[in-house]
C-alpha cells in the first residue's frame, strides 16, 4: 500500500532495547492502590463507594457523569480504606479526590456476565460495553474510548487506525502487548472495526519493531479488510493526524479531527482492554507500564494493577541506579514530569522514566538565530520560533494566530533547536495562559447575566410591591365608600 | 405673590420646552466605546470605582475622567485590555493584582440576617431570614460588597486555589 510523507519530524535516538526484548513481566500487587477519579479527559467519575466497603475486583469504584467521563473500578478485592485529596501524577502535584484501597490479598473478582460471542453484539451495545469498562484512549490521551466507538452515529467513519507506531522514545509496552497478545489485541481491534461499521481497519507500526509487526501480520490472517503496514520510524509517526495523514494522505484541516475526514484512531493498548472487557469481562483494571530510563536499576514492563504508586514500581524494578534527575510518566518527548515518586498510576500511564542528568541534559538557552530547524522539525507546518516569540511577550492572540491551537505539542521544534529555547514549554504556558483568559471572559459574561438578571428581579419585585399597595389603597378605599355609603344609608 | 408664582411657573415651563426640545435635535448616539468597554469590564456593577455601575465607570472612561486602573475586581489584566483599547499608556506596576477570590460565610458566626444577599449584584448569596447563608461559588465573583454589611464579620475572602482543570504551566524563565 502506497505510504504519504508527512512534513517534518525529528529522529531521537529509539532507546528502547533496554526493555523491547523483556517479556510482561504481572507486578505483585502492593499494599495500597490510589485511584484517582479523573484518570480521562472529561468530567471526573463520582465516588460509588463508602469509606469502609469492601469491594472485588472489578466492582465500580465510582460511576462515569456525563456524555464524556469515564467510571473507575476496583483494580482488586480490597476494601475501601480512604477517599481523600491526594496528589495526582500531574507535574503540577495538585491533589484530586483518591479513593484509596487496602487489598486483601484474595484478589476476589465480582460475578460478571460475559458474552459468548461479543463479534455478534451491536455495534451500540459494544460502544455501551466498552464505555461501561471505563476504557479510555490508553496511549496517554485518555479520551473516552466508547465516545469514539459512537461516532458513526454523528459522521461517516470508513476507516479505522489502530495506533501501534509508539515513537517516544524509551517505551516498549505497546510493542510488547503485540508480539505476546497479537491474537487479543486483533481480537479487540475487530470489536472496534465492528462497532465503527468501518470498511477498512489499518494498523500501523513503525519499521523499527519487525518482530511486532510479523506477530501482528500473523495474527491478523484470515481477517478481512485488515491490513497490517510498517510506517517509517520518525517522531511524531504516532501522533493521530500525522499517522492518518502517513497512512491515506488526507490532511487534517486547522482545529478539525481526524473523525472529520471519517477516520479514527485508537491504540493498540486501548484495544486490548477492549478484548479483556468484552471477552472476560474485566474493565479497564490494569495495564503494561515500561518502565525505563538511564537511573533505575532494572527496566522492565511490567503489567500493573492502576492505581499502584510510582514508588511501589520503582521498588518492584530495584530502585535507582543513580538520583534520577528527573521522573517521567509517558515518554521522553512529551511525557508528563512527576513532582515524586507517591503519585498512582493511572489509565494513560505508558511509562515511568526515571532518567539520568546525562540523558536530560539540561542545556543553557541562548539567543534564537532563526536558523529556521524549527520550522523544518514542526511536522504541522508551523512556525514555532513566531509562536514561542509571541508567546514570550505575552502575545497570546499573535501566537494563536501563528497556530498555537493546532500545535499538537510533540516537542520536536525543541528537541532540534540549536539554541536549546523550550519552544514546547512556551506554547504549554500559552496554551493554558490562552484558556484562563477564556474562562475569565466566560465567567465575565456570566456574571453580566447574573447582574442582569438580579436587575429584572428587583423591578419585578418593586412592581409586585406597587400593585399590591395599589390593591390595598383600592381596598380601602372602598370599604371606606361602603362605610360611608351605610353610615348615609343609616342616617 | 401671584406675580411670582405665575411668573417662576412660566418660566418653568419655558426652560422645560428648552431642554425638551434640545433633548430631541441635539441628541448624541451613545458612544459605541462605552458598549465596548463595558463588554470588558466584569459586569457585577459592585461600585469599587465610585461609579454607580460599569455603564457609569465605561462612560467616565470614555470620557477621560477616569484612570485605566479604576476597576479593582479587573485587576491589572482589565486596566491592560483598557489601556490599549483606549490607547493609552499606563504603568501597571502600581495596580495590586488581587488573586481572584471568593466570599466564604463562616458559618458559626453567621446570624440569618440576610443583609447580605440584599447587596450581592449576582445573587451569589443564598439564605432566608434566621437561617446560615450560604454562597454559590460559582456565582461569586469576589466584589467584596459583602464583606462591609455583615454585622458579625462572618464574611470572610477565599483565594480561588488552583485545580487540575484550571492549572497551567508557567512561562519559561530566561536563562542568565
Amino acid at each position: 500500500m502506497k505510504l504519504f510523507r508527512i512534513r517534518g519530524g525529528v529522529h531521537p535516538a529509539g532507546r528502547k532495547e533496554a526493555t523491547r526484548d523483556l517479556p510482561i513481566e504481572t507486578m505483585p500487587l502492593p499494599g495500597r492502590l490510589y485511584l484517582p477519579v479523573q484518570q480521562h479527559i472529561g468530567a471526573p467519575a463520582a465516588p460509588a463507594v463508602k469509606v469502609g466497603e469492601r469491594v472485588l475486583r472489578g466492582q465500580l469504584l465510582a460511576h462515569s457523569q456525563g456524555a464524556v467521563s469515564a467510571p473507575i473500578h476496583a483494580p482488586t478485592s480490597a476494601t475501601v480504606a480512604d477517599i481523600a485529596d491526594l496528589p495526582a501524577p500531574h507535574p503540577s502535584g495538585l491533589a484530586v479526590r483518591t479513593v484509596v484501597l487496602a487489598p486483601d490479598g484474595l484478589d476476589e473478582a465480582v460475578d460478571r456476565e460475559t458474552v459468548a460471542d461479543p463479534l455478534s453484539l451491536s455495534p451500540g451495545e459494544i460502544a455501551t460495553l466498552v464505555g461501561a469498562a471505563g476504557i479510555v484512549g490508553m496511549g496517554g490521551a485518555t479520551f473516552p474510548a466508547a465516545v469514539k466507538l459512537n461516532l458513526p452515529r454523528r459522521q461517516p467513519i470508513h476507516t479505522l487506525v489502530i495506533n501501534g507506531a509508539e515513537c517516544e522514545p524509551f517505551l516498549t509496552c505497546d510493542e510488547r502487548l503485540m508480539r505476546e497478545r497479537g491474537d487479543a489485541v486483533i481480537a479487540g481491534i475487530r470489536l472496534m472495526a465492528r462497532a465503527l461499521g468501518v470498511q477498512r481497519t489499518l494498523v500501523a507500526i513503525e519499521d523499527n519493531k519487525p518482530e511486532a509487526r510479523a506477530m501482528m501480520v500473523a495474527a491478523a490472517a484470515g481477517v478481512d479488510d485488515f491490513r497490517v503496514l510498517g510506517v517509517p520510524t520518525r517522531y511524531p509517526m504516532g501522533s493521530e493526524k500525522h499517522l492518518v495523514q502517513t497512512l491515506t494522505g488526507l490532511e487534517t484541516p486547522a482545529r478539525e479531527l481526524t473523525a472529520d475526514l471519517g477516520v479514527v484512531v485508537h491504540n493498540v493498548a486501548t484495544a486490548h482492554a477492549v478484548y479483556r472487557a468484552l471477552y472476560h469481562g474485566e474493565p479497564c483494571i490494569s495495564r503494561v507500564v515500561t518502565v525505563s530510563g538511564g537511573a533505575t536499576q532494572r527496566p522492565a514492563n511490567l503489567e500493573v494493577r492502576l492505581g499502584t504508586r510510582v514508588t511501589d514500581l520503582l521498588n518492584h524494578c530495584g530502585g535507582f541506579r543513580e538520583t534520577p534527575a528527573r521522573l517521567l510518566a509517558g515518554g521522553p518527548m512529551m511525557g508528563q514530569m512527576l513532582p515524586h515518586q507517591r503519585v498512582p498510576i493511572v489509565k494513560g500511564s505508558s511509562g515511568i522514566l526515571a532518567l539520568t542528568g546525562a540523558e536530560t541534559a539540561g542545556r543553557r538557552e541562548m539567543p534564537c538565530i532563526r536558523c529556521g530547524s524549527c520550522v523544518e522539525a514542526c511536522p504541522c507546518g508551523l512556525l514555532p520560533l513566531a509562536m514561542a516569540a509571541h508567546g514570550r511577550a505575552g502575545d497570546l492572540e499573535g501566537a494563536a494566530r501563528h497556530g498555537l491551537m493546532d500545535c499538537v505539542s510533540c516537542g520536536a521544534c525543541a528537541y532540534t533547536c540549536p539554541s536549546h529555547i523550550p519552544l514546547v514549554q512556551i506554547f504549554h504556558h500559552a496554551r493554558g495562559a490562552l484558556a484562563a483568559r477564556q474562562r475569565v471572559a466566560h465567567k465575565a459574561e456570566e456574571t453580566r447575566h447574573l447582574s442582569q438578571r438580579r436587575e429584572a428581579r428587583l423591578a419585578r419585585e418593586q412592581a409586585h410591591k406597587a400593585a399590591e399597595a395599589a390593591a390595598r389603597k383600592a381596598a380601602r378605599e372602598a370599604a371606606n365608600k361602603a362605610r360611608a355609603a351605610a353610615r348615609e344609608a343609616a342616617s | 405673590m401671584l406675580n411670582a408664582i405665575a411668573s417662576l411657573t412660566t418660566l418653568g415651563l419655558l426652560l422645560g420646552l428648552l431642554l425638551a426640545v434640545a433633548a430631541r435635535f441635539l441628541r448624541v448616539a451613545a458612544d459605541p466605546l462605552v458598549g465596548e468597554l463595558e463588554s470588558l469590564m466584569p459586569g457585577s456593577q459592585c461600585g469599587q470605582c465610585g461609579f454607580p455601575g460599569c455603564a457609569p465607570a465605561a462612560e467616565a472612561l470614555v470620557a477621560g475622567e477616569a484612570p485605566v486602573t479604576l476597576c479593582p475586581p479587573g485587576g491589572r489584566a482589565l486596566a491592560g485590555q483598557l489601556a490599549t483599547r483606549l490607547g493609552v499608556t499606563v504603568d501597571l506596576s502600581g495596580v495590586a493584582d488581587k488573586p481572584p477570590s471568593i466570599a466564604v460565610i463562616d458559618e458559626q458566626r453567621c446570624i440569618g440576617c440576610t443583609r447580605c444577599l440584599k447587596v450581592c449584584p449576582t445573587d451569589a448569596i443564598v439564605g432566608a431570614s434566621k437561617q446560615i447563608h450560604a454562597v454559590i461559588r460559582d456565582a461569586c465573583t469576589g466584589c467584596e460588597q459583602c464583606l462591609d454589611t455583615c454585622p458579625t464579620d462572618c464574611v470572610v475572602m477565599h483565594e480561588i486555589q488552583p485545580t487540575l482543570q484550571s492549572w497551567h504551566w508557567p512561562l519559561p524563565v530566561l536563562a542568565a
